[in-house]
């Protein structure tokens, strides 16, 4: 087959710099084919490579005790006890979801779930993060439908419980919608299966779905900026398939089990060319590859195609040749593609064969080890200015303003179309901090969040770094829970600009600082830059994702509250309200700095909670809308009024981190009080639960209609 | 006492049906859908929720023709017990085995959340255990649940007492909120709600229980 000759015009549109098509000559001695061009291009792309990131990431803490698998494979792994683990990672589909919102999200949800059952583990968990643009945006509500419907339509029919996740908007996602999902999943520990290929003369099967010419070039589209041309690049995205989906994770999960798998990995990004070489390179082994042997969508595919193509529901494996018929048996069973394109070879090659032709034959090792990586220079963001004063508002009307914007109006429009309950093993539905599901078959149970405020994060990067982790961390401890482990996603705009970079490294070095003194590892992540329209950047949004444990279901803070049950406040309050939702709902503004995050006081703080949760009816973490919104959310959870005795604007709205608010009865109060003061944690007495009307000061209005705008303002606006 | 779960390839809730049916103390029997019939003496077989076959096509239509199905359908027709959830509903339909059908719901969107039920015959060994009338609370989980029947199969679901279950608020365009329905000789029920994910008190609820406690009595004093 005639391939196209080389030329600028050709290696600009893969994405590659001269520099970059120079170091390619260099490394192989010669004028690469055009097939050989589409590699390295897959491998060297910003979403594969993470060449303008790697420097940094290298600095995050992601090791302890509880961890059995950093970053680098296909999710993290965490130790459970009792011999078990949880895999789990969080991924962006941001470009593609703009791009075709249902397909876009869809496809995303499925490649985190690949992600994880590919090591072994059955996906008993997933979540959403998405942000949107401005809500009266004319894009927005369209994107929205078309996202959650995605989501839904995938995870539903997978048939994994969507258990959380944030839905937020602001007008600086009008060109760049995030959609990060989380998925995870349980293993035995020491049935975990990894990526690196080892022994030579090994098969190399390939599983699955067969290959289209859909997707190619993806992930170079992942790793640019957006203009005008947009339309052009919906050929790119995926198209998802979730019922073969669900048969590939049931026929992986039989195949583990007969021993047949070396190792193995999922098709993502980039398919073929990213999932054999990754397994070639961890294994320090080629890989030779004939196309001939690919299962094909269509006809007359190229060799570029093939290596290029994001065609869902793809994985590749070595196999253990002694077991090939048991294998291929499974395969059969479940009506899946079962074909052995190739070997592993002593040699360090990547050798493509099609048609008795040599397509691309490159140095394997080199593809991914002599990738550039970059240390893009960076600003560091500067101080906020200080703030102009704050008006105060009625509490009231504050709490209007706040529940009646989709930003913090209950989303049971967005939840109530993912099936969050398959499995039976759901504890705590989404709707308020985060989701519980129990370990199956076990007293244990797991608690999952997803956590960031992208405004914090603009502000002042290292402080909002902190708060995304710490915030997370609260979450989860609001359950009772003990977090164990985060994965980050990491959205940001165009690195090449020293101001977006430099708002990077902040956060980086604050969730740095946060997950180190937290004890809570980063085990597996993804990064998306370039998340900018027309040269104008997203708000800088790294996404924590967080898993804590609950050794005995039992432990879990569940309750509601009651009429007669005191509100208790843990944590100090100083009324800070730079970057606040109220300044943002209510006046428009976004000045003032990021609220400082006291990780000593986080730490206690969460301790405190932990160990005293028998005392403890209901919890919840304070972040934004601070204490006013946590006690009208708990309140309206209960089905029961509330009563706060400060009626002044910092109080109530200001959001200073490490606090929760408690619902107890007076006796447990008691004890807690006594408790705080043993352990050194600031707590307080703020009011109580009761009667039928929200009061805070001298304001009030019945629980009821505060209700009915909080579960009508999602979907009037946006349904 | 014997219950056989049928597996379809996108079958997603199998699982949770057998945990229900142990529970409730039945020995439990995965039967894929490819295998030609059912094992030797089941009880009851139980279609579980899910996705069939992706539900690309109308929903249940492919699982219905499954090898399976033709097992499932002589062991109804010689009086055997079966019960469908969700898209186990849908398959009785797509067979026949049930009347009516489940269209897309009437908002066009996938709804998951706790649905009030009305228990509306006692008149079965899946309803003996609640009350008539009685108020229930069982999550659904569906795209397609919004059932439809014509005149005459209506008027013969009511003047036979066959409707189980009714919407109280009607999630999904139902006709006659109906949630739930029994087949003539009342040993099979079709319902799109999911009983079995509320049986413990970690379920947020337990009013599914009382159905498989019912099918429990029933096959032993059988």
């Amino acid at each position: 087959m005639q391939e196209p000759a080389i030329t600028p015009d050709i290696i600009a549109a893969h994405g590659l710099s001269p520099d970059e098509y120079q170091r390619i000559l260099e490394i192989i001695g010669r004028e690469p084919t055009f097939t050989e061009l589409g590699i390295f291009s897959a491998m060297w792309n910003e979403h594969c490579s993470y060449k303008s990131s790697k420097k940094w990431l290298r600095t995050l803490p992601t090791d302890g005790p509880q961890v059995i698998c950093g970053p680098g494979e296909n999710a993290g792994v965490i130790d459970i006890g009792d011999g078990q683990a949880v895999v789990f990672k969080m991924e962006s589909h941001n470009h593609p979801s703009y791009i075709e919102p249902y397909q876009g999200a869809a496809t995303g949800v499925g490649g985190i779930l690949r992600d994880v059952f590919t090591m072994g583990a059955r996906p008993i968990a997933a979540m959403n993060a998405l942000s949107f643009g401005a809500v009266d945006h004319p894009k927005t509500r369209q994107l929205v439908h078309g996202v959650v419907e995605g989501i839904g339509g995938y995870g539903n029919c997978f048939g994994v419980p969507t258990v959380g996740g944030e839905v937020r908007f602001h007008p600086a996602y009008n060109g760049n919608c995030l959609v990060n999902a989380f998925a995870a999943g349980l293993a035995d520990a020491d049935k975990i299966f990894y990526s690196a290929a080892s022994g030579v003369g090994m098969p190399v099967v390939y599983l699955g779905a067969k290959t289209g010419r859909d997707g190619v070039g993806g992930a170079t589209m992942a790793s640019a900026e957006f203009d005008d041309a947009i339309e052009e690049k919906r050929p790119t995205v995926q198209v998802g398939d979730p019922f073969t989906e669900k048969r590939l994770m049931e026929a992986c999960m039989e195949l583990m089990q007969t021993g047949a798998v070396i190792s193995i990995q999922d098709m993502g990004a980039a398919g073929l060319t990213c999932s054999a070489v990754e397994m070639g390179d961890k294994g320090g082994l080629g890989i030779q590859l004939n196309l001939d042997h690919v299962p094909q969508r269509e006809d007359a595919m190229s060799a570029y195609e093939m290596m290029l193509s994001e065609s869902q529901e793809r994985m590749l494996m070595v196999l253990n040749p002694e077991l090939e018929a048991e294998a291929r048996a499974v395969f059969e069973k479940w009506d899946l593609d079962f074909a052995i394109v190739g070997e592993t070879i002593p040699e360090d090659r990547f050798l493509i064969i099609h048609g008795n032709e040599v397509m691309a034959d490159l140095p394997l090792s080199k593809l991914s080890s002599t990738a550039p990586e970059y240390d893009r220079p960076w600003v560091e963001t500067p101080a906020a200015a200080e703030m102009e004063p704050v008006a105060g508002v009625d509490p009231i009307d504050g709490l209007r303003a706040l529940i009646g914007s989709p930003n913090y109006a209950a989303k049971q429009w967005v939840y109530e179309q993912y099936d969050h309950m398959v499995m039976a093993d759901t504890v705590r539905a989404p709707g308020l901090g985060a989701g519980v599901t129990r370990v199956h078959g076990t007293e244990k149970a797991l608690a999952f969040t997803s956590d960031v405020t992208p405004r914090y994060v603009k502000a002042n990067p290292f402080e909002g770094g902190k708060q995304a982790v710490a915030e997370a961390y609260r979450n989860i401890t609001a359950t009772g829970a003990l977090p164990l482990a985060t994965t980050d996603n990491l959205n940001f705009g165009n690195p090449e600009k020293p101001e977006i970079m430099g708002q990077f490294v902040g956060a980086i070095k604050g969730i740095g600082a946060a997950v180190a003194a937290l004890d809570v590892p980063i085990v597996s992540g993804n990064v998306s830059l370039y998340n900018e329209t027309d040269g104008q950047g997203i708000l800088p949004t790294p996404t924590i994702g967080a898993v804590g444990l609950l050794d005995n279901v039992a432990d879990l803070i569940g309750g509601t509250a009651r009429d007669g049950h005191v509100a208790v406040l843990v944590g100090e309050t100083t009324g800070h309200l730079g970057q606040s939702a109220l300044l943002y709902e209510v006046f428009s503004r976004e000045d003032g700095d990021a609220p400082h995050v006291d990780l000593e006081a986080e730490k206690r703080n969460g301790d405190f909670i932990r160990a005293n949760r028998g005392l403890i009816d209901m919890c919840s973490d304070l972040s934004d809308g601070g204490l006013a919104l946590a006690a009208f959310e708990m309140a309206e959870a209960s089905g029961v009024g509330v009563t706060l005795d400060a009626g002044d604007t910092p109080t109530l709205f200001g959001e200073d981190q490490a606090r929760y608010l408690i619902a107890c009865s007076f006796d447990k109060a008691e004890a807690l009080m006594v408790a705080a003061g043993q352990a050194g944690v600031s707590i307080t007495t703020v009011g109580r639960f009761g009667g039928e009307k929200v009061r805070m000061g001298g304001s009030e209005a019945p629980l009821a209609e505060l209700s009915a705008t909080y579960r009508t303002a999602f979907a009037e606006k946006l349904g | 006492m014997k219950a056989a779960v049928i597996v379809f390839p996108g079958s997603n809730c199998d699982r949770d049906l057998a945990v229900a049916f142990r529970k409730a103390g039945f020995q439990v029997d995965m039967v894929w859908h490819k295998d030609q019939g059912l094992p030797e003496g089941v009880d009851i077989v139980g279609i579980p929720g899910g996705f069939s076959f992706g539900d690309y096509l109308r929903c249940g239509a492919i699982a219905g023709q499954s090898p399976v199905m033709k097992g499932v359908a002589a062991h109804v027709e010689r009086g055997g017990y079966a019960l469908g959830i969700c898209n186990g509903f849908q398959v009785l339909c797509e067979t026949g085995l049930l009347p009516g059908a489940l269209m897309r719901n009437a908002g066009l969107k996938f709804i998951c959340r706790m649905q009030t039920l009305s228990v509306e015959t006692t008149n079965s060994v899946f309803t003996q255990n609640y009350d008539k009338g009685q108020q229930i609370d069982i999550p659904l989980a569906h795209h397609d649940g919004n059932y439809v029947i014509g005149a005459e199969g209506l008027a013969a679901l009511k003047a036979e007492d066959r409707i189980a279950f009714r919407y109280v608020g009607n999630p999904n365009g139902a006709i006659d909120d109906i949630a739930g329905v029994l087949s003539e000789n009342r040993r099979v029920l079709g319902m799109m709600p999911h009983p079995e994910r509320v049986i413990d008190a970690n379920h947020g609820g337990t009013d599914g229980w009382a159905m498989f406690t019912g099918l429990t009595q029933a096959l032993v004093a059988a």
